[in-house]
């Protein structure tokens, strides 16, 4: 789970981790007022979405005086902000931060990932701040600097030291730098984060540091532990279906294709929606119904599906195991007639119980195309785009 | 025969009395698995279908000879039972739970390493042996027992899909392990390579990966320097947008690395036989290992 810039700095203040003087918000008159009780210009308004990129946007401004937060707080609040990771269609911004703007003597970054092969989280330094580290690392990979840390020992000072020596700080910001790092890393175990990114991190002309952005995600799976930051979900930056889909225990995915499809089980949901596009139509959505699927599930899943105004037909992909065919094929039907489908609907099923789905399928009266196995599913799929 | 199971193994199941637990046991048990003992902290001393109880692991391992853990234990508490049974000295622990935290499964793995225990899963179908052993989730039936074909993957129904076509076009299968969709796992694609290569009754691997990490490609490596045997290889995800977790933790493009193309281009250079459309898999594999 994303969170906001503001956000997560709430949380490194919370942590120690020393932020430039701000205040989130949500209206122009707000920003004006944040921007006075700083007591001092310029001021940087940043526009708050869950995407990098915001200031070749035009999403970021500098403003030397009241009048200026006003205007861009208002040039950025209710802009439909591009950058190279929203994609084309953009996002609304609801929100800014206002923030004193800073001397800056150099642009460093520094990032805390867990390696999934290894399982030990790595911490990443670099004297390339403010640039992507993708960019850096494609560019420039001796620039980047990696310690890996045992998450069963922690991080050891020995860590921070190598990072610190190897950026090259200046020795007045040494111990400010090894603090910085260890407050990190506790905020990274204690909250779960599946990602932690200082870019940049600004040393002063004053050989202060500042984490000039915040980019903090969590780990889903451990969000049960901390209701808290559980809390910090903004649904405005998600699409409404997936919110609506989280709603009923759905894992949905707004695409951009023609075919709805409805699948059990991710990787099975993956390659259907690749089989639709091999069939030469386009996948509408991602939509695993898990494998305890029950009746209704499957009912708020077409709902979801027909909601999207460019969905041509469905292809429902069922391999029964702990979901039985029949159980399934109810559902689908229920779900059918309640919601007066009018797309056609081609389904296949295997697995457990599958004579009985299939018979409930035939003798449902409903207009519903059965495929008796991928391939089959396949060209049926090809049919309806044609 | 197979690989880390057969019907020698003797398994305990924690989370037993669960209503997974007890689902997926009755399943196990069908099929001819030997369950010997269950584990339920407070439980101890009932029974599970005449399967004996125990609060603990440990008295479970002691009391009945029980070589291998199956774990139904939720998400908050897998990673605590994964270790238990680790401590009990079991050789080898499924653990079927889905929504373990990446720093838990991170902590488990530091813990693991270096201990006579292999770890199949999290998040995964688990690890069947046709005709021998059911360990997991998956339907027994639509397995085909003797070989020639081991079966390694990331996920589970889609699993059930390769194999299904396998057992369609006559071809059996030696061993079929799901490896989980978890971004930190135990035994690895390479693991389950090298041991299939190892095993004389396996004459060719089906290797189903998915987006996201890098595993396919480290597999890939292997196949290339230490692989005899032919491998065929597919891979889900190749409409899947960047950025966007695909249902299992570990199923996402990030940074853009990760992508099925990738995976896919690897898997080629690395002479392993790639099919691109799910429909096509088993006639696909029928000529490869003909």
């Amino acid at each position: 789970m994303k969170i906001h810039e503001y956000q997560a700095k709430e949380l490194f203040r919370r942590y120690g981790i020393p932020i430039p003087a701000g205040e989130a918000a949500f209206g122009v008159e707000e920003a004006v007022q944040a921007a006075e009780r700083i007591g001092r210009f310029p001021v940087v308004v940043k526009a708050q979405i869950h995407a990098g990129g915001r200031g070749k946007g035009g999403g970021v401004k500098l403003a030397r005086s009241a009048e200026e937060v006003r205007q861009a707080a208002a040039a950025i609040l209710g802009m439909t902000l591009v950058t190279p990771q929203t994609g084309p269609e953009g996002r609304r911004v609801g929100k800014v931060l206002v923030e004193e703007g800073l001397d800056i003597r150099k642009e460093l970054y520094l990032g805390l990932v867990p390696d999934r092969a290894s399982a030990q989280i790595v911490l990443m330094a670099s004297e390339a701040g403010g640039m992507e580290i993708e960019e850096v690392a494609a560019a420039d990979p001796e620039k980047i600097l990696r310690v890996a840390v045992n998450p069963l020992l922690g991080l050891q000072g020995h860590h921070g030291r190598r990072l610190a020596y190897g950026l090259g700080l200046p020795p007045a910001a040494v111990k400010e730098f090894l603090a910085l790092v260890q407050n990190l890393y506790r905020l990274f175990v204690e909250t779960d984060a599946a990602l932690l990114e200082i870019n940049p991190l600004v040393l002063t002309a004053g050989d202060r540091l500042l984490a000039l952005d915040a980019k903090v995600a969590f780990d889903d799976n451990a969000l049960f532990r901390h209701p808290e930051l559980a809390r910090l979900r903004d649904p405005e930056e998600e699409h409404p279906l997936e919110v609506e889909a989280s709603k009923h225990r759905l894992n949905y995915i707004a695409l951009s294709g023609n075919i709805g499809n409805m699948v059990n089980g991710a990787g099975l949901a993956m390659a259907t929606m690749d089989l639709i596009q091999q069939a030469g139509a386009r996948p509408a959505n991602f939509l695993d119904v898990g494998g305890g699927a029950s009746a209704e599930m499957v009912e708020h899943g077409f709902r979801i599906i027909l909601s999207d105004p460019s969905v041509k037909g469905i292809l429902i992909n069922i391999f029964g195991g702990i979901l039985r065919c029949d159980t399934l094929a109810r559902g689908v039907v229920e779900a059918a007639r309640k919601t007066g489908i009018q797309v056609p609907v081609v389904v296949r099923m295997e697995g457990t119980n599958v004579e009985e789905g299939r018979r409930i399928l035939a003798e449902s009266g409903l207009n519903l195309i059965t495929a008796v196995d991928l391939r089959d599913a396949a060209r049926k799929v090809a049919e309806l785009v044609r | 025969m197979g690989i880390f199971v057969n019907c020698d193994t003797r398994v305990v199941v924690q989370g037993i009395t669960g209503k997974e637990g007890q689902f997926h046991t009755r399943q196990c048990v069908a099929y001819g698995t030997r369950v010997v003992a269950g584990v339920t902290p407070g439980k101890g001393g009932q029974e599970m279908d005449g399967i004996p109880v125990f609060h603990t692991v440990e008295e479970a391992v002691r009391r009945t000879g029980a070589d291998c853990s199956l774990i139904f234990v939720p998400p908050a508490f897998a990673a605590e039972a994964i270790c238990e049974a680790a401590d009990a000295g079991v050789r080898l622990i499924v653990a079927i739970t889905e929504g373990i935290p990446v720093l838990d499964m991170m902590r488990v793995k530091n813990y693991l390493a270096g201990k006579p225990v292999r770890l199949i899963g999290p998040n995964c179908p688990g690890i069947i042996t046709p005709g021998e052993a059911k360990i997991g989730i998956m339907p027994g039936a639509i397995h085909k027992p003797g070989g020639p074909i081991g079966v390694v993957s990331r996920s589970g129904t889609l699993t059930y899909e390769v194999v299904h076509q396998l057992t369609r076009v006559g071809l059996g299968q030696t061993t079929c392990v799901g490896i989980g969709g978890d971004p930190v796992n135990g035994t690895s694609f390479v693991d389950c390579l090298a041991a299939f290569e190892e095993d004389p009754q396996t004459r060719g691997v089906v290797l189903v990966g998915e987006i996201g990490g890098q595993a396919e490609e480290t597999a890939a490596a292997f196949v290339r320097s230490r692989m005899r045997k032919p491998v065929v290889g597919f891979i889900a995800g190749l409409t899947a947008p960047p950025g966007r977790r695909m249902g299992h933790a570990g199923a996402i493009i990030s940074g853009g690395s990760g992508t099925a193309k990738a995976k896919i281009e690897a898997l080629r250079e690395a002479g392993i036989r790639v099919c691109e459309n799910l429909g096509d898999l088993g006639e696909f594999c029928r000529d490869v290992f003909r």
